[in-house]
């Protein structure tokens, strides 16, 4: 199964070294990560999708809990949560396919966000079961190119993702 | 005041308390050295940088303070690797400083210049490149919180050559901030409530004692709890010397090389107390098949530890020490009189098959060196052991009383540890009498380091255990490969002769009658010597679990058997 953990690591050289350096050698198997800013400058913010099959999450969670630079860990697949994934999608259209594709997209409040001679670019943004599902619907008009951000999430309502650092 | 950062990294080090460090000097740790003679610390030359972390590791193990070691970039680095490696993997607090190339050449393949903070990042609890000297202070001040708080662990600091000369303003920081260091909590009620529950149930108790007892000082905490709820005890080979081996309730070491009737105990108990021990594949053979009937509870600092191997019950993710106080007083006093009679009677059928208990025939027996070395020395020695037969077999005969008595490479099993890592323990307990029990095999790799024995004047006693083969790899080529022994016939020096090279004095011996006289000999005169035990070439370490067999299933010394002549 896949678990998501959302990880606050001090925003410094090397740390995403030290995390893939760890999963690499417990051969714990990473589906997607994504790093970014956070609402303080000193720390940075990476959700982590990995695949526990082979270990549990808690044992993944402790391990990067262990990485000095890392403040904490929460493990947020059974807790309610935004979680977003941006696709950028280049798509094989002729001019005179255009409209029809851009009334399709909207369905996923995707919008196209550059055009060609025969393809465009299709941007959408939306949870991973989403954005997975406008990929299928455009991959028999023939995906041209494709980059996915991997997913970021955060816990609804009041509640913060993980403590404030102390 | 202004200081350079090679000034810094002394008064650093000064104020950790450090007072002896072992190292090599280079090119790019040189003004670390140069700075070095104006400080009051002793330092240590070795003849090769694994040497180097193998003895900060050894001291960091006989004291429980911080070991450290230095080492110039490039090869002096790499070479402390195998070093830093067997640290980590035994969770031994020691700090290593490196020199590295200037930060303006960084990245350029510039001479002598490897990316060590890239090599062990994998085999350090942490590591941290200096470019800038108003960094080192505060990194260095970090280093040794990280190595010495939590599970204890190896820190590297590689320090930019310009960074060591540039200077700056020195402030030493008193407190660190390092919101994401683990610190140790203790047991919540809860917890407390739950392990106490599954004590007071049990009727076949098993207390599984690994390093996390002597680490956090918890042996006479254990003895309290043992005392009140009557478990016996079963020790990993880390743990050994954390509960007394003369106590009735002291069953001796588990695991692959345990003693049968030991882990026949864990196999039928109903519950395992896991005292500061990971599960190592090494104590538990086949996990399917491992202690089926028993609950687990799991005392362990590191939660990354807790269900990694086996799945257990109750885990109280804290200090071990914090914890066993938190909990013993909770507990009624127990005795387990069914269970203590039937471990007796299992523990009879072990001792029949002892091989002190058979005719030697006055051939000269590794057990029989290291039973007799245990009885010389009142077992009150520190022990140094290196890795293989002579190890395994130092663990079941030579019986330790105390914590910090014995020191060996488990997690890692490195050979070559012994000398160098004898040669840290007795500078950190110069009182202490201090034998190295070491192979033929890896005493060679790392026997320069003798040099640094005499060098160093030190009193450290040697005790060679040859028996003509890599014995431990022997035995697994006679068990399990039909006896085609590849590559492990070897040959050796004249050992004595070699010690006698570095001026220090030796003996051999092949014959039981004159083990303890030699020992004796060795243990009445001031400074090294070094005794070759010549012993029976093809003997095997009984019993023996195969690797990931199952527990219950070891193979035995043969009740009639014959050594091979």
């Amino acid at each position: 199964m896949k678990h998501t953990l959302v990880a606050r690591v001090a925003d410094q050289p090397g740390v995403l070294n030290r995390v893939a350096s760890l999963f690499r050698r417990r051969a714990f198997n990473i589906e997607s990560l994504t790093v970014g800013h956070t609402e303080t400058s000193e720390l940075s913010r990476m959700t982590i999708v990995v695949d526990t099959a082979r270990v549990p999450a808690h044992i993944v969670a402790a391990n990067l809990r262990k990485l000095v630079p890392v403040m904490d860990v929460t493990d947020v697949t059974h807790m309610p949560t935004v979680d977003r994934d941006l696709a950028l999608i280049r798509v094989r259209c002729r001019p005179a396919e255009r409209a029809e594709l851009a009334s399709l997209v909207e369905i996923f409040r995707g919008r196209i966000v550059d055009v060609a001679d025969k393809s465009v670019i299709v941007e959408v943004t939306g949870d991973e079961e989403k954005v997975g599902g406008l990929v299928e619907l455009l991959r028999p008009r023939g995906i041209l190119e494709m980059v996915r951000t991997g997913k970021v999430a955060m816990l609804r309502g009041a509640a913060a993702t993980a403590p404030p650092a102390s | 005041m202004q200081r350079t950062g090679a000034q810094i990294v002394w008064e650093c080090l000064v104020r950790e308390g450090v007072t002896t460090v072992f190292g090599y000097p280079g090119g790019a740790i040189l003004p670390t050295y140069d700075a070095m003679l104006d400080y009051p610390i002793r330092h240590v030359l070795v003849r090769h940088e694994q040497g180097a972390a193998h003895m900060a590791d050894g001291y960091a193990r006989a004291s429980g303070k911080v070991g450290v070691a230095i080492a110039t970039s490039g090869p002096g680095a790499t070479n402390l690797t195998t070093g830093i490696a067997t640290a980590m993997l035994d969770s031994s607090p020691t700090v290593f400083i490196t020199g590295q190339v200037s930060s303006k050449v960084l990245g350029t393949d510039a001479f002598q210049e490897t990316d060590v903070t890239g090599i062990t990042l994998p085999i350090t609890k942490h590591n941290a490149l200096v470019t800038d000297v108003r960094h080192l202070a505060r990194t260095l001040r970090e280093a040794f919180v990280i190595a010495r708080t939590g599970r204890p662990g190896p820190v590297l600091v590689d320090v930019c050559k310009d960074a060591q000369q540039a200077k700056t303003e020195f402030h030493w920081p008193e407190s660190v901030h390092l919101p994401g260091l683990l610190q140790p909590r203790p047991p919540t009620e809860d917890e407390l409530a739950r392990a106490a529950e599954l004590i007071e149930r049990a009727e076949r108790p098993l207390v599984l004692a690994g390093a996390g007892v002597i680490r956090s000082g918890a042996t006479q905490a254990l003895l309290d709890f043992v005392d009140r709820t009557g478990a016996p005890v079963a020790l990993t080979l880390l743990g050994i010397g954390g509960f007394p081996q003369s106590h009735p309730l002291c069953l001796g070491m588990m695991g692959m090389h345990g003693e049968a009737f030991v882990n026949r105990a864990i196999q039928h108990a109903d519950l395992l107390l896991a005292f500061g021990m990971r599960f190592d594949d090494r104590v538990t053979g086949n996990l399917k098949s491992y202690a089926l009937h028993a609950k687990k509870i799991h005392v362990e600092i590191d939660a990354s530890e807790v269900g990694k191997n086996v799945r257990v019950d109750v885990a109280l993710v804290s200090d071990l020490l914090t914890a066993l106080e938190a909990l013993t007083p909770k507990l009624s006093a127990r005795r387990h009189e069914a269970w203590l009679a039937e471990l007796d009677e299992w523990r009879a059928d072990t001792r029949s098959r002892d091989i002190l208990h058979r005719e030697h025939n006055g051939r000269l027996l590794a057990p029989h060196v290291l039973h007799d070395l245990w009885t010389a020395t009142g077992g009150d020695a520190v022990v140094v052991t290196d890795v293989g037969q002579h190890q395994m077999w130092e663990a079941q005969y030579y019986k330790h009383e105390r914590p910090r008595t014995l020191i060996t490479s488990g997690g890692l099993g490195t050979m070559g540890f012994a000398l160098p890592a004898a040669i840290g323990a007795k500078l950190a307990r110069p009182e202490a009498e201090v034998w190295v029990v070491a192979g033929d095999g890896g005493f060679q790799m790392t026997q320069c380091e003798l040099a640094t024995l005499q060098q160093e004047k030190l009193d450290v006693k040697i005790a060679v255990v040859n028996n003509g083969f890599l014995g431990m790899v022997r035995q697994w080529q006679e068990f399990f490969h039909d006896r085609r022994y590849a590559a492990t016939p070897m040959l050796s020096p004249d050992f004595v002769a070699l010690a006698g090279a570095y001026g220090i004095p030796a003996h051999r011996v092949t014959r039981r009658a004159d083990v303890v006289p030699r020992v004796q000999e060795a243990r009445a005169r001031a400074g090294p010597v070094l005794i070759e035990f010549q012993v029976e070439q093809e003997d095997s370490v009984y019993p023996m679990v195969p690797a990931g067999g199952d527990l219950g299933a070891m193979i035995r010394r043969p009740a009639e058997e014959e050594v091979q002549a």
